[in-house]
């Protein structure tokens, strides 16, 4: 990533939250960062990066969205009648400092993440205006053709606008709803991440935007539980694999963990253990905890994973949490138990790549290896990422050439 | 300020939850007539009230410079059809919605919101 690619990542989400601010209108918003940046490309390889990136394209996207404002009737309108207050007040000093900026983006993941629009558009807004990845990236986030994910978006960005969904942090009585809509969000930004080293810049955008939830909000336990449940899995990135490999837990130098990240980690899931007011990002959290606690794979306190995970399944029956639970469980009453838990969610989750990689383990560990090599082999015609395609691919060859070894 | 249309879409035969005694006949309007004065109050009220049924609906159509034609009906034959509704002014989606929960727990129905756009005399957004 050179220069100007890092610095528009950092600066993009902060420009168009703060332009929608001053401008009310996402698309002038963006329209006039993209050109503060096609303006950044052609300077910055000439007369150097700035020292302030995010502050000089905020100072070059504002001056040009005043003149686009200025140069249609509508605009002008819009300026005199509400920008141009706010236009006359602001220095540009404060334009630039990095609170105000902030707060402008926790607006905006406000809007982005409104009630009034579907889910699956919250998350599609939030990776572009807030994640700031490009609409095609955003595409492939989604599995979705370029086309097909433009027009969300645009659809997504009409709605805002012709019905006016606001552009504030919402009051007392409607936050804590409000918030669970943005933390899952967040969650699922956190994950593209996670899931893609070439998009690692996302965890870090996720856990910011997280941590500053939970200053926001500090009654809001769930939101605590979230950035705990990011911190601890953040901790053992480093030990994951990286880009070309895949590394399972039990696998994994945990010398290689960041103990800082576990450290504060544990403090909130701790915390919230005391408040005792558990949702699912809690409890997710606790899980974690207990892996990071465990100073070698052997000392996993499983039976105490196992109870969590009953509490998870009970206020949130998804399948996947169905799916996690069976491989604890295949550490408290083994293989065979596991496999029968993991055929209940088998059906609804065909096409998830880590069904078949977790009963491919399971299979193994019960003797059948046949079945065990085309269930790894089915997971790696599913996996998105070619580190784990590859991994999975090379799990299903070794059973395979132990058979015929075995004869 | 923006104007907002909430329209309260009824289903034929579906009367779940609707007064069927004098007495909730009653109640209903003393909620309705507080609702409204409540919005006149807070100068949200610009219009609104229940329709008469789809049977009382005529069509009108045609287009400029042609024939117009007359007939009888709703336009669209559907056993969904809107029963009555507000048009109010709120400062933003929120404010409507805000107003919009109030008339779902006044009617006790389902409610759609929608935005006006700017024609006419309309002036909708900013």
């Amino acid at each position: 990533m050179d220069d100007v690619e890092q610095a528009f990542r950092e600066a993009y989400g902060q420009a168009v939250a703060t332009l929608t601010r001053i401008f009310g209108d996402i698309t002038l918003a963006e329209d006039a960062v993209q050109d503060a940046f096609v303006t950044a490309l052609d300077r910055w390889p000439r007369d150097g990066v700035p020292d302030n990136p995010a502050g000089w394209i905020v100072t070059t996207s504002r001056n040009r969205a005043v003149d686009v404002v200025r140069r249609n009737r509508r605009g002008r309108e819009l300026t005199e009648g509400i920008a141009s207050d706010r236009l006359r007040t602001e220095s540009s000093a404060e334009w630039e400092s990095w609170e105000m900026m902030r707060d402008d983006q926790l607006r905006l993941v406000f809007t982005c993440c409104h009630p009034a629009i579907r889910v699956e558009h919250q998350v599609a807004l939030t990776l572009r205006l807030i994640a700031a990845l490009t609409p095609s990236e955003v595409a492939s986030a989604f599995l979705m053709s370029d086309e097909a994910m433009a027009k969300r978006l645009v659809r997504a960005k009409y709605k805002i606008k012709a019905a006016r969904i606001p552009y504030r942090v919402p009051d007392d009585a409607e936050l804590p709803g409000r918030t669970r809509a943005v933390l899952s969000v967040l969650y699922l930004v956190y994950n593209a991440g996670a899931d893609d080293a070439r998009r690692g810049h996302l965890r870090a955008e996720a856990i910011r935007l997280t941590r500053l939830l939970t200053v926001l909000m500090p009654d809001e336990p769930e939101a605590v539980g979230l950035l705990a449940l990011m911190l601890l899995n953040d901790a053992r990135m480093p030990a994951r694999g990286g880009d070309t490999d895949v590394v399972l837990l039990k696998d994994q130098d945990r010398s290689q963990w960041d103990r800082s990240l576990i450290a504060e980690g544990q403090a909130l899931v701790l915390a919230c253990l005391r408040r005792r007011q558990l949702g699912p990002f809690q409890l997710q959290a606790a899980i974690q905890a207990l892996h990071c606690a465990a100073a070698r794979y052997e000392d996993t306190d499983w039976a105490a994973i196992v109870r969590f995970y009953d509490r998870l399944i009970a206020v949130m029956p998804t399948a996947v949490v169905g799916l996690n639970r069976a491989v604890a469980v295949a550490e408290t009453q083994g293989p065979g138990a596991a496999l029968q838990l993991l055929d209940d969610v088998a059906g609804e989750l065909s096409n998830y790549h880590l069904l078949h990689a977790a009963r491919g383990a399971i299979l193994q560990r019960l003797g059948r290896r046949t079945e065990a090599a085309e269930a790894y082999s089915r997971a790696a015609e599913l996996a998105r990422t070619g580190s784990t395609t590859q991994f999975l691919r090379k799990q299903s060859q070794s059973l395979e050439r132990c058979d015929a070894a075995g004869g | 300020m923006s104007q907002y249309l909430l329209s309260v879409y009824e289903v034929e035969g579906n009367v779940a939850g609707a007064p069927s005694t004098p007495e909730e006949m009653q109640a209903f309007m003393g909620r309705v007539i507080a609702l409204e004065e409540e919005m006149d109050r807070a100068g949200t009220f610009v219009f609104g009230g229940a329709l008469h049924g789809p049977d009382a609906a005529t069509v009108v159509a045609g287009g400029t410079g042609l024939d117009k034609v007359t007939t009888d009906g709703p336009f669209v034959e559907a056993k969904e059809h809107i029963g009555g509704f507000y048009v109010i002014n709120a400062e933003d989606l929120d404010a409507a919605l805000a107003w919009a929960e109030k008339v779902v727990e006044a009617i006790n129905h389902d409610i759609e919101v929608r935005p006006f756009r700017a024609t006419g005399r309309v002036r909708a957004g900013h």
